[in-house]
């Protein structure tokens, strides 16, 4: 190793420069740059800079081989985003034994493209198998197509929908320049202003708000704090806090957004009770209105045939949608299926506090696991159709009745 | 439906206008980018950064986003009204503008240098620099904003000023003898970096791994008392660990926000180490918050001896390197170059752990502190609480001023305080005791 290092590889052997498994195209173009770049570009094989990843778990390190790293490491997407920014939060957070994190992020809507070699075997794990190189993935927000989506209230205590949008043209949190992250807040806010009706509201600047307005935003959780989580600010996302943050929200208080968090914007409807039917509604509405208002400016949102909406992190890429609701199962919780249940059902289970939080009682905040290659009201109705049935068992343990594990759904092979 | 497509100046397509047809708006459904996507992966085609025209782009690293150029410097300017650090007092709209546009060589640009002082406001009482260096040259491309920082921090240093530089023991007068009743420990430490490598907010993980390679050769061939063994942070074994612990050697990944936002805690513990030697009185930190950190301690009050092992170890690790045609990032002006302005010069503290229950208490400690140029902290480190009454006390200065020169302020420094201390416990004044301001 140390000799591959300090060896100066000298100017107009290409063959050598190929042997040394450099990417062909960087030899053929720097060899004849004298500026020092090139030159450490030279002196330091991808081989000297490739992570150290044995003691990882994350999807990022699953895919990432030292062959892949030496053809990706010298491109750039026309932002400069670079391969090592995309797995600096993978390299930094080796993971746990039993939680796989995805280990990487995008910066740009062109990351997903330049990068395409690693992202994609990335995006196979987290989405069961989902191939973006052939399969493409559906949107549909028409909420009328909903079926039973009222809950029994005696067990569901709040319902909620949330997604993600980029603005396409600037870059993504993890890359964003002030002057960039500033033009997103611009571009939403001015689009917001013009929701009417039901969906009319208030911007709420981070920086700017009173203590007031912060306190009476914390207690109706809205508020949301910066990052510390070290998957995120690994990833560069907490820069130039809290500059060019904020959230928006109606005067009803059940349609709010988060302007620059982990996306550029985070869109949530969600109402206390079982109304999942009408949260989506909403949901749905409020969605299409900012998107048409917008694209009357000239900017759309991050889209495309093979992912979907694109986002910063890949486990948000397809729908970036998450439904759930908060709901008592003081019974089904207790019993040693539980698990499976929620698994053959395609839900998840996490703490009322949301990700990374442990449930209090017997609250849980059930939503689905999916992202990608289902539709949002494919997902919705999966959700619907899954916590339905988790009542069904909640009240058959209830009348000492026996429950039935469900059939799994079928999902893409691996 | 027609669409339109602008590129930017980097041939990426930057915002697509819709026009209407038939009178009729487009719809909602989203906009399909099938010849988008074609248009976007056929310009990116020529994937390999290319000599933009803002300056060499690397193969790694926190560059930051260069189109950033497409915007006013107005827009991008940082917003600073929160902050006390000595980078926000400084930096103006203007001096942004001329500085924002340019690189070291190695791709550094004045964002990276700002940004953890833009991320850490401050805090009301204590000033933090709010800058770091990405390697050598930041110095020098950055002058205008830096020089002012240096100035600011070092007390009135100015740019044409030189710094002395004496690692020359035997011009310490005393030291030898503070008393251990007082005086639990000394230490000594400092801070190198190899010239031609990255600084830790920058560096790649190759150059981090070869300034560990170059430091263990360097390390390995000490001899005599200063033989001694290396422990790479990422191999240890839990006893290993554990030992490194109850000696107080053993650093952890950073988690003050003011390191990490810099981007030094970066592929955490690669390439990162401890070297010590058998007798645990001198010790080197690879790869923390600067390339290199030399510690040398023990317990009671002998600096002397400290310091002239410090000396020694130094000055043989640097005739290491230069052997094998390495040598440390010195300049006349500067000193030695670290990550920090706030270690630039001798980079050196020099101080005592020393019991000061009754000094502590008095209303006048903190003047006599400020007049004999030392600072205290708590016996964690910088940032920590004192703890039943002992204090971490240390020079508060680092460039001016030599080496001699501050651990000769600690020494005379640190006898009189001791004197005091006794005068305290025996109920009597100390006024007659004040010093002047150094």
């Amino acid at each position: 190793m140390a000799n591959s290092f300090t060896r100066m590889i000298s100017g107009r052997n290409t063959a050598l420069m190929m042997a040394v498994g450099a990417s062909t195209l960087a030899s053929g173009y720097l060899i004849s740059d004298n500026t020092s770049a090139a030159e450490r570009m030279r002196t330091y094989p991808p081989s000297a800079d490739y992570p150290d990843l044995r003691k990882h778990n994350n999807c990022m390190a699953a895919a990432l081989t030292p062959a892949i790293y030496a053809r990706l490491r010298d491109r750039a997407t026309a932002h400069n985003w670079t391969l090592d920014q995309c797995i600096q939060t993978g390299v930094d957070n080796p993971g746990h034994p039993f939680i796989k994190t995805v280990g990487m992020v995008a910066g740009d809507e062109e990351s997903y493209e330049v990068f395409a070699e690693i992202f994609d075997p990335v995006i196979k794990d987290r989405h069961n198998g989902y191939d973006p190189r052939t399969m493409k993935h559906p949107t549909d927000l028409d909420s009328s197509k909903i079926t039973s989506g009222f809950f029994d209230e005696r067990y569901v205590l709040s319902s909620r929908v949330r997604t993600g949008r980029s603005i396409r043209g600037l870059s993504l949190p993890p890359a964003c320049t002030r002057s960039e992250r500033r033009e997103v807040e611009r571009v939403v806010v001015t689009a917001l202003s013009g929701l009417k009706g039901d969906l009319a509201g208030r911007y709420y600047s981070l920086g700017d708000m009173s203590q007031r307005e912060q306190q009476q935003l914390i207690d109706e959780h809205f508020l949301f704090d910066k990052p510390v989580s070290p998957l995120l600010t690994a990833a560069g996302m907490a820069r130039d806090w809290p500059d060019a943050r904020g959230i928006w929200h109606n005067n009803d208080k059940n349609f709010l957004i988060w302007i620059n968090e982990e996306d550029h914007t985070r869109i949530i409807s969600m109402e206390k009770g079982g109304n999942m039917k009408r949260v989506f509604e909403r949901f749905c509405k409020g969605l299409k209105q900012v998107e048409h208002l917008i694209q009357e400016r000239g900017w759309e949102f991050m889209w495309n045939e093979r992912l979907g909406y694109i986002l910063t992190c890949p486990s948000n890429l397809g729908t970036g949608l998450r439904a759930g609701v908060h709901i008592r199962l003081p019974f089904l919780s207790k019993d040693p299926r539980f698990g499976k249940v929620l698994e053959n059902l395609r839900l998840q289970k996490r703490g009322t506090g949301g990700v990374d939080t442990a449930a209090t009682g017997d609250t849980f905040d059930i939503s689905n696991l999916d992202r990608l290659g289902k539709s949002e009201v494919e997902l919705v109705q999966l959700v619907i159709d899954g916590v339905n049935y988790l009542i069904e068992c909640e009240k058959r343990l209830e009348r000492g009745q026996d429950i039935k594990i469900p059939a799994p759904i079928p999902q893409f092979r691996k | 439906m027609s669409q339109w497509v602008i590129f930017d100046l980097f041939g990426f397509p930057y915002r697509t206008v819709l026009m209407k047809t038939n009178g009729r708006r487009y719809c909602q459904k989203p906009f399909k980018c099938e010849e988008l996507e074609r248009l976007v992966v056929k310009k990116s085609d020529n994937y390999v950064r290319q000599r933009g025209k803002y300056g060499a782009a690397m193969p790694f690293g926190n560059t930051h986003n260069q189109m950033k150029m497409n915007y006013s410097s107005d827009q991008e300017y940082p917003d600073l009204s929160k902050h006390n650090n000595h980078m926000a007092k400084i930096l103006t709209p203007a001096m942004y503008e001329r500085l924002r546009s340019k690189q070291t060589p190695s791709g550094f640009t004045l964002d990276d240098v700002i940004q953890t002082g833009v991320d850490n406001p401050g805090h009301p009482f204590i000033m933090t620099v709010g800058c770091v260096a990405g390697d050598e040259e930041t110095y020098e491309v950055f002058k205008e904003l830096l020089d002012p920082v240096i100035e600011d921090r070092h007390g009135g240093y100015k740019p044409a000023d030189k710094h002395k530089t004496d690692l020359n023991p035997d011009n310490l007068k005393g030291g030898d003898d503070l008393d251990p009743n007082y005086v639990l420990s000394s230490r000594v430490r400092t801070g190198r970096s190899i010239r031609g490598f990255c600084l830790p907010p920058h560096c790649s993980r190759g150059e981090r791994r070869m300034v560990e390679k170059l430091s263990n050769e360097a390390l390995d061939s000490l001899t005599g008392d200063l033989k001694g063994k290396y422990y790479a942070l990422k191999n240890m074994t839990d006893a290993e660990q554990q030992q490194l612990i109850d000696d107080h050697f053993l650093f952890d990944k950073p988690v003050s926000p003011l390191l990490l936002a810099s981007g030094m805690a970066r592929d955490w513990p690669d390439a990162r180490g401890i070297w010590h030697n058998d007798n645990k009185t001198f010790l080197v930190w690879v790869n923390e918050e600067d390339h290199l950190r030399v510690i040398s301690m023990q317990k009671g009050g002998n600096m002397k001896e400290v310091f002239n092992r410090f000396c020694t170890g130094l000055t043989k690790i640097e005739s290491l390197f230069k052997e094998k045609g390495h040598e440390f990032m010195w300049n006349e002006h500067l000193g030695y170059v670290l990550t920090c302005p706030s270690n630039l010069g001798t980079g050196l503290r020099a101080g005592v752990h020393m019991k000061l229950p009754n000094m502590s208490k008095h209303a006048k400690f903190e003047e006599v502190l400020k007049r004999l140029r030392l600072q205290k902290r708590g016996t964690g480190g910088v940032d920590t609480a004192a703890v039943g009454g002992v204090f971490d006390i240390s020079n508060a200065d680092r460039l001016g001023f030599s080496e001699v020169e501050l651990v000769q302020m600690v020494v005379d420094g640190v006898k009189l305080l001791t004197e005091m201390e006794k005068r305290l416990e025996k109920g009597q004044s100390i006024d007659d005791l004040m010093p002047a301001q150094k």
